[in-house]
C-alpha cells in the first residue's frame, strides 16, 4: 500500500513539474509584461530598468528554477498589475469561486437527478421530450451565451436578479467571505450557478436516464416487480441506487472542472473569483497570477486523481493482488 | 381600509418618500478595467489617474473644458524665464487631518522622480525644487519651458508625514514581495476619500468633509465596480443597477439611448488614431518589394493616404462615432488646427501616384494592428486593407492582442513592423509632445522620438521643435507649431485617421461633465 501511494506521489510530482514547465514556457508567447505595467509614454530607460528589476533579463533556466523553488514554498511572487502578493489575491478570491462551484454542483444534482429519473421512466411523455430538448441546449450553447441570455431576461427585462457581482457578503473569520447569509448574496448566486451548472445538469440527467433505461430492463427489477413491490420502492430504492455509481464518479470528476473552468461564467457575471482574476491576468500579461492559477488548477486535478487512485486501491482487491 | 391599515400605509408612504432622498447621493458606476492600485506614481494611465484624481490633487487642476485652474497652488508666476514660483493654498488639510505645506510638495516631487515611478515625465529631469517659505515653492529649470505645469493636474501631492509614518516612501515595484501601504490606502487633499479598496473587485469612496473647495456635487458615497464583459456592463446600466458605465461599445449606443431612462454621452476624445509606415529601413521587413523601401518615397505614402476612404470608415465602422483628422493632434488642443485639411480621398490619384513612384502593379505589405486597444481597431485595419487592394496594394493583416502587439512594434521589440496602427494623446495636451515623441528623428536605440516607430526624420521639424520648447510667447509659439505641422503634413510622416468618440452610458438621474480626456471626476456629478 505504502509503495503504491509513494509511486503515485512521485508521478504526481512529475506531472506538476511538467505543468510548471509548460506554463512557464507559454509565458514567453503571451506578450511583454512591461508594456502593461507602464504608461505609453514611459521612457525606454525606465522600461529597461523595470525589466531588469523583474529579472526578465536573466537566463531562462535561472528564471525557471527561481519560479519552481518559490512555487514549492507557495510563494508565487507579486502581481504585476495589483502590486500585491499573488497568494493573498488568491486567498481573497477562493471563497467566491468555491461557493459558486458548490452551488452549481448542487443545482446540477438536484435538478439533474429527478429530471433523469422522470425521463427514464416516462420515455414518451411530452415533459421528457421537453427535458431532452432543454438538455440539448445545455450541451450545445456556449456558456457565455447562456449567461448573457439569462442576464437580459432576468436582470434587464424582468429586473428580478442582479446582473453582476456577489451582492453583500458576510465575513466569517479573517479568511472567508460568504454570500449565503444575505438576501442579495443569495439572489446574486442564482444566475451564475445556473449558467455554470447547466452543462453538468444536462450530463447528469442524460446519464441517469440512460442508466435508468438500462437498469429497469434487468432481471432483478423484473424480480422485484414479481415480488409485488410498489413502483416507488422499485424505482427509487433498487433502480436508482444502481444508476448512481457512474453518476458519483462523474460528479466527483466534474467538480474539479467546475472549480477550474468557472472562468467564463465568472467573467460574464463579474463574479470576483479566481477565474476572473486569471482572465484579467491574461489580458494584462500578469505572469505571476497566471502561473499561480495554472499550478493551482493542476494541483487540484492531481490531488483529486491521487485520492481517487488511492480509493480504488482500497475498494478494488484485484489491484492489491496484482501488487503482490 | 382598517385604521391599522391606514396608518401602516401612511408610514409606508412616508418611508418611501424619504428613501430616495437618502439613497440619491450614492453613485454606482462601472468601468471596463480594474483600478489596480492606489499609489499615485506607479502607473501613468488615464483611468488610474482619473480615479486617484478624486482623492489626490495636484498644484493645478483642469475644469470641464480642460482649462487650467488653481488647485493646491493659488497662483504662480515666472520670476525669471527658468524660475517658476508657486504660491500654495493655505489652510488645506489632508484627509488624515495633516496640514498641506511646501514640504509635502518637495517630498512628492522627489518621490515622483524616484525609482519605480512611472510619472517621471511630469517634469524635466534636472529641475530643482526650492522651498521659499512654508507656502511658497520655486521650480528652477535648466532651460525655459512655457508649458511646465500643463501635466500637473495628475502630479498628485502626497502627505510627507503619512507616507513616512507608513514606510511607503519607496514606490512598490513588481519585484517586491510585500505590498506598499500607499498602494492599498490613499490620503489626499481631494473631494473624496477611499473607504474600501479590494483590487479588481470593488473600490468605495466617501465625501471628504474637510475639502478646501466648495463641493458642487451632491454625492456622499461612490461605489466603483470593474465589469470586464461589455454585455454585462451595458445590462447593469439598463437594469438600473448602475448609474453610469463606460466605455459603451458602439453597437449598444442605440439600445441605451432608446431605453427611456438612460442616455449615451458622446464627445470627441483627445486621442488621435493613425497609421505609421517604416521609412528608415533600406528594405521593408514585410513586403514583396526587395532591395528598396517604397515608403521612403513620399508619393507612395501619399498614395496610401489618398486611398483611404475616411468618411466610409467613420460611417460604416465607427457608426458616426469618430471625427476624421488632418493633424496628429486633436483640434481641441491646437488653436490653428482649422487651417489644416486632409488630402482628399481619391483612389485614381492614389493609383497615379503609385505609378509615378514605379509601382504600377502595386506590391504586397504586412500590416500590424491591435485588436483590443482602440475602438474597432481591427475592423478599421481590415477596411484599410480592402481600400488599399483597390490600388493594387495587397495587405497581409496581422491583428494581435495589445500585449503581444506593443511588445513587437515598440522599441523593446526592435520596431518590428512595416505598417502599423497607433493611438496617441499628448499627456501635456500640447503639440510639442507630438513633435518630440512621434515626429522627431530617432536612432536604432530609440534615442530621439522614441515612439516614432516608422522612423520619420526631417531635421527642419526637429529644429522647429527645439524653438517651440523654449518659446514663451504663445502667438509665436503657435506659428512655429503650424510651420512644423505643415512640414509633416507635406511629408506625409503619418496617415492620421480620426479622433474616436467617448461613449459613456449614463442614467437620466445623473448630470455630469464629460471631459475630452476621458477622465471621470466625481466633483462634476450631481444625482437626483
Amino acid at each position: 500500500m505504502l509503495g503504491f501511494a509513494l509511486r503515485r506521489f512521485v508521478q504526481a510530482v512529475i506531472v506538476m513539474l511538467a505543468v510548471a514547465l509548460i506554463a512557464f514556457s507559454m509565458f514567453r508567447f503571451v506578450g511583454d509584461p512591461v508594456n502593461q505595467m507602464v504608461g505609453m509614454e514611459t521612457s525606454i530607460e525606465a522600461r529597461e530598468a523595470l525589466r531588469e528589476r523583474l529579472g526578465l533579463n536573466d537566463p531562462l533556466p535561472l528564471q525557471f528554477t527561481r519560479f519552481v523553488t518559490n512555487a514549492a514554498q507557495f510563494d508565487f511572487g507579486t502581481s504585476y498589475q495589483f502590486r500585491q502578493p499573488v497568494a493573498d489575491l488568491f486567498a481573497k478570491r477562493i471563497p467566491a469561486t468555491l461557493e459558486l462551484s458548490f452551488t452549481s454542483a448542487l443545482f446540477a444534482l438536484l435538478a439533474g437527478i429527478p429530471m433523469g429519473i422522470y425521463a427514464g421512466l416516462n420515455r414518451e411523455s411530452w415533459l421528457s421530450k421537453l427535458f431532452l430538448s432543454v438538455s440539448l441546449i445545455g450541451i450545445s450553447l456556449p456558456t457565455f451565451f447562456i449567461g448573457i441570455l439569462l442576464i437580459f431576461l432576468f436582470s434587464v427585462t424582468l429586473q428580478w436578479l442582479p446582473s453582476f457581482g456577489r451582492g453583500d457578503v458576510v465575513e466569517i473569520g479573517s479568511w472567508w467571505t460568504t454570500g449565503f447569509l444575505t438576501v442579495s448574496g443569495l439572489k446574486a448566486l442564482i444566475l451564475p450557478s445556473i449558467t455554470l451548472g447547466l452543462y453538468q445538469m444536462t450530463l447528469i440527467m442524460r446519464l441517469i436516464r440512460a442508466e435508468m433505461l438500462e437498469v429497469i430492463r434487468t432481471d432483478y427489477i423484473k424480480f422485484a416487480r414479481a415480488r409485488g413491490l410498489s413502483n416507488r420502492a422499485i424505482y427509487l430504492r433498487h433502480a436508482l441506487k444502481n444508476t448512481l455509481i457512474p453518476v458519483i464518479t462523474i460528479t466527483g470528476l466534474q467538480l474539479g472542472s467546475i472549480i477550474a473552468f468557472a472562468t467564463i461564467t465568472e467573467t460574464v457575471f463579474q463574479w470576483p473569483g479566481m477565474g476572473l482574476l486569471f482572465l484579467q491576468a491574461v489580458q494584462n500579461v500578469d505572469i505571476p497570477v497566471m502561473a499561480a492559477y495554472l499550478i493551482l488548477t493542476a494541483f487540484l486535478f492531481v490531488s483529486i486523481n491521487f485520492i481517487v487512485d488511492i480509493l480504488y486501491f482500497l475498494i478494488d482487491p484485484r489491484l492489491r493482488v496484482k501488487q503482490a | 381600509m382598517s385604521k391599522f391599515g391606514k396608518s401602516f400605509a401612511a408610514i409606508f408612504v412616508a418611508a418611501s418618500a424619504l428613501a430616495p432622498a437618502a439613497q440619491a447621493a450614492t453613485l454606482k458606476f462601472a468601468y471596463q478595467g480594474p483600478l489596480t492600485q492606489l499609489d499615485p506614481y506607479s502607473l501613468n494611465e488615464t483611468f488610474t489617474l482619473s480615479m486617484l484624481g478624486n482623492v489626490y490633487e495636484g498644484l493645478i487642476r483642469r475644469n470641464e473644458k480642460l482649462e487650467i485652474e488653481p488647485a493646491l497652488a493659488e497662483s504662480w508666476e515666472l520670476v525669471d524665464p527658468t524660475r517658476w514660483r508657486f504660491h500654495l493654498r493655505k489652510g488645506v488639510k489632508f484627509q488624515n487631518g495633516n496640514d498641506f505645506t511646501a514640504d509635502d510638495v518637495v517630498f512628492s516631487v522627489d518621490r515622483l522622480r524616484g525609482e519605480g515611478s512611472d510619472l517621471t515625465s511630469r517634469l524635466p529631469k534636472d529641475t530643482k525644487v526650492e522651498v521659499v517659505d512654508a507656502h511658497t515653492v520655486d521650480f528652477v529649470l535648466s532651460s525655459p519651458n512655457p508649458i511646465l505645469p500643463s501635466e500637473w493636474e495628475t502630479m498628485f501631492i502626497m502627505d510627507k508625514e503619512w507616507t513616512e509614518e507608513h514606510d511607503a516612501v519607496k514606490i512598490t515595484s513588481a519585484s517586491d514581495t510585500t505590498p506598499n501601504y500607499a498602494s492599498l490606502h490613499a490620503n489626499g487633499t481631494g473631494p473624496f476619500k477611499v473607504t474600501m479598496h479590494e483590487p479588481g473587485v470593488q473600490t468605495t469612496f466617501e465625501k471628504f468633509d474637510g475639502w478646501w473647495d466648495t463641493a458642487k456635487h451632491n454625492l456622499d458615497k461612490v461605489e466603483f465596480t470593474p465589469i470586464g464583459s461589455d454585455a454585462t456592463r451595458v445590462a447593469a446600466l439598463l437594469s438600473g443597477e448602475m448609474d453610469m458605465v463606460y466605455p459603451v461599445p458602439v453597437q449598444d449606443l442605440k439600445r441605451i439611448d432608446g431605453n427611456g431612462s438612460t442616455r449615451v454621452m458622446t464627445g470627441p476624445e483627445l486621442r488621435t488614431i493613425f497609421l505609421g509606415m517604416d521609412q528608415t529601413r533600406d528594405e521593408l521587413l514585410y513586403s514583396s518589394v526587395k532591395g528598396k523601401n517604397p515608403f521612403k518615397d513620399v508619393r507612395v505614402r501619399k498614395a496610401f493616404y489618398q486611398a483611404i476612404d475616411i468618411d466610409g470608415i467613420s460611417q460604416k465602422i465607427m457608426r458616426g462615432m469618430s471625427t476624421p483628422s488632418a493633424l496628429m493632434i486633436s483640434p481641441l488642443l491646437f488653436s490653428r488646427s482649422g487651417e489644416f485639411h486632409r488630402y482628399p480621398y481619391d483612389p485614381k490619384a492614389a493609383k497615379a501616384l503609385l505609378e509615378d513612384a514605379g509601382y504600377p502593379d502595386g506590391f504586397s505589405i504586412g500590416m500590424d494592428c491591435p485588436n483590443d486597444r482602440y475602438v474597432n481597431d481591427d475592423a478599421i485595419c481590415q477596411a484599410v486593407a480592402s481600400m488599399l487592394a483597390r490600388i493594387n496594394v495587397k495587405v497581409n493583416l496581422n491583428a494581435q492582442p495589445k500585449a503581444k502587439y506593443f511588445a513587437r512594434i515598440l522599441y523593446s521589440g526592435g520596431y518590428d513592423t512595416s505598417f502599423y496602427m497607433l493611438g496617441w494623446t499628448p499627456p501635456s495636451f500640447d503639440s510639442w509632445n507630438i513633435l518630440a515623441d512621434l515626429e522627431a528623428c530617432r536612432d536604432d536605440q530609440g534615442n530621439g522620438g522614441a515612439f516614432n516607430i516608422g522612423g520619420y526624420c526631417n531635421p527642419k521639424v526637429d529644429e522647429l521643435a527645439k524653438q517651440i520648447l523654449v518659446e514663451n510667447d504663445p502667438k509665436t509659439r503657435d506659428d512655429l507649431i503650424a510651420q512644423a505641422f505643415t512640414l509633416t503634413h507635406e511629408d506625409v510622416s503619418y496617415i492620421p485617421l480620426h479622433q474616436q468618440s467617448l461613449a459613456w452610458g449614463v442614467s437620466d438621474k445623473l448630470t455630469l461633465a464629460q471631459r475630452a480626456d476621458d477622465q471621470f471626476l466625481f466633483r462634476f456629478v450631481t444625482k437626483n
